[in-house]
């Protein structure tokens, strides 16, 4: 398979490799997939009391597809507002790795990390009630 | 790091290169002794008939029977489509039993399934131990006054495993049904005879033993028992009527010199791929914790094996070892390795590897399977390389693995609720 010039520099240099601490009150943690389904990402926000986040750590297991997606999401979502980050789609990333139709699930995979993160994020503040993860069509 | 130019192949279970003598052998045939085998009214016709007896003299001395039982396919899924729909369709009114195993190549689980399909067919399909082993017990009890054929394969194409051939041989013998291997696998490093083995028909192909693509052969036993086929390709009565269609001569020059090179130098081919293997096997394991051998430890092919590297997906791995194919990653500058994986991602289902499952590892291992085929060409050097290589990027991935992390932590992967998406 050709992998695009995004995906291969992602992969190779991805960003935001790491851990934050899960315990921190601004910190909100998505882990999505299954290892039986070949992808699990775990995706760390953490976001300002304004409500902006201010850093975005990654770790995935998964193929190429799935590692470059992560790590495009932690560049996409940093400076961002929650409503913003919110509104992000999986097509966003798509687009920008020009993922095959057969990778798409890899974009899912990352926009359900973020919706999973920030489900965390507002849970642990008592906000609100956690938003559902609508399951998506690959 | 030892420095090499060129990209490593080892992926030897997929195909091979020809080797340079084969080819040799060959380029006459193209335009040369271009003759037509089955023109008998002039010399280039003659002189390509025997060329093609000759090949058939080499490919039988190799499985330890007489040329007149050999006859040429397109390929080792032609002979185990003809091997198997022949017979069905000819000893329809015997019987219409076929038993086979669970890890079976494709050309056999397919073929089995059309003819279940087409109601021409009931199929065992025998499980295997842990290690993809059938057990020849397992045989005797499939086989029903219905059975025409057992088939199972001699080695593993992914696994490497090889089936216990004598002792099934001994038993379809014993009980009268006939019996075919799909050799493909095996021919070219570990020594059979259809004989001594009990073989009735048998399947293999040019281009895993250093020869060239598009031809193969079917062994097709002629006495004690004489094997009846139905023609699955009509026409002009070629190969005894089993197989119509002019002969591909070059490729047959090709088949016959590759089997003869693997006879003349079986031992040492096999202990070259042995040596090499565990080299490789002793370097990825000495190195690196939570990876698993599939596949049996000893009872497999010299050149094949396949791991699991837990907590790493087995694409992703792959797309770290091409490298430098990417222009991308080519600023390393380290040649690229070809291997395969038994990973969704690689395969077109997005199913894991259906050898892998049959063998009882889970989908989550499967997901990070590589196998790795060494063969004639290889090297101690390439060996180390690929050793390298393969440590660094697995460390690197599972640096990058939340897996790999939650394990360390002491969590059990197994008990986690997976949110799947």
């Amino acid at each position: 398979m050709a992998y695009s010039d995004k995906v291969l520099d992602h992969y190779s240099n991805p960003r935001n490799v790491g851990t934050l601490p899960k315990d921190d009150p601004n910190v909100g943690t998505g882990v999505v997939g299954a290892p039986e389904c070949g992808d699990v990402m775990k995706l760390q926000l953490k976001i300002s009391d304004s409500g902006v986040v201010e850093d975005a750590k990654f770790k995935t297991f998964g193929c190429g597809s799935a590692i470059a997606s992560s790590s495009y999401v932690t560049e996409l979502v940093k400076g961002k507002t929650v409503d913003e980050v919110m509104s992000i789609k999986n097509t966003q990333i798509v687009q920008e790795l020009s993922l095959p139709p057969v990778k798409i699930h890899c974009s899912v995979l990352a926009e359900d990390g973020i919706k999973a993160a920030i489900a965390d994020w507002k849970k642990k503040r008592g906000d609100e009630a956690p938003t559902p993860v609508e399951p998506k069509v690959a | 790091m030892p420095m090499l130019s060129r990209a490593i192949y080892m992926d030897n279970n997929a195909t091979t290169a020809v080797d340079p003598r084969v080819l040799d052998a060959m380029l006459p045939y193209f335009n040369e002794v271009f003759g037509n085998a089955a023109s008998r009214s002039h010399g280039f016709g003659w002189q390509a008939e025997k060329a093609v007896e000759d090949a058939r003299e080499q490919i039988a001395r190799l499985i330890g029977t007489k040329a007149k039982d050999v006859i040429f396919t397109s390929g080792a899924t032609e002979s185990d489509n003809l091997a198997v729909r022949g017979v069905v369709e000819f000893y329809r009114e015997k019987g219409n039993h076929v038993v086979t195993q669970v890890t079976e190549h494709k050309a056999i689980l397919d073929t089995c399934r059309a003819l279940e399909r087409k109601g021409l067919a009931t199929v065992t399909y025998l499980p295997v131990d842990k290690t993809g082993r059938v057990d020849p017990e397992d045989v005797r009890k499939a086989i029903t006054d219905k059975t025409v054929l057992v088939t199972i394969m001699f080695a593993n194409n992914e696994i490497g495993t090889v089936q216990p051939l004598a002792e099934i041989g001994q038993i379809t013998r014993e009980k009268g049904v006939l019996f075919h291997t799909d050799a493909v696998q095996g021919v070219g490093t570990l020594p059979i005879d259809v004989d001594a083995m009990h073989i009735d028909l048998l399947s293999l192909t040019a281009h895993k033993i250093y020869g060239p693509k598009g031809i193969g052969a079917l062994y097709v036993r002629s006495k004690a028992p004489r094997v009846r086929l139905s023609p699955i390709i009509d026409g002009g009565g070629h190969e005894r009527g089993m197989r119509s269609g002019t002969l591909n001569v070059p490729g047959i020059v090709g088949l016959g010199k590759a089997c003869e090179l693997v006879r003349e130098g079986l031992a040492g081919e096999a202990r070259h791929e042995l040596q090499l293997r565990e080299r490789l096997h002793e370097g990825l394991f000495s190195q690196l914790d939570e990876i698993y051998l599939n596949g049996h430890p000893t009872q497999r092919l010299p050149g094949n094996l396949n791991v699991s590297f837990a907590f790493v997906e087995g694409e992703s791995l792959l797309m770290g070892l091409n490298g430098s194919v990417h222009p991308i990653i080519a600023s390393a500058s380290l040649p690229p390795i070809a291997v395969s994986s038994g990973s969704a991602c690689t395969s077109a289902t997005l199913e894991p590897s259906y050898v892998l499952k049959a063998l009882g590892v889970g989908d989550d291992l499967a997901h990070t399977s590589i196998r790795f085929g060494v063969g004639r060409f290889n090297t101690e050097e390439e060996v180390d390389y690929v050793i390298d290589r393969v440590v660094s990027e697995v460390r690197r991935l599972r640096d990058l693995s939340p897996l790999y992390e939650m394990a360390k932590e002491g969590i059990d992967l197994k008990t986690v609720a997976w949110q799947r998406a």
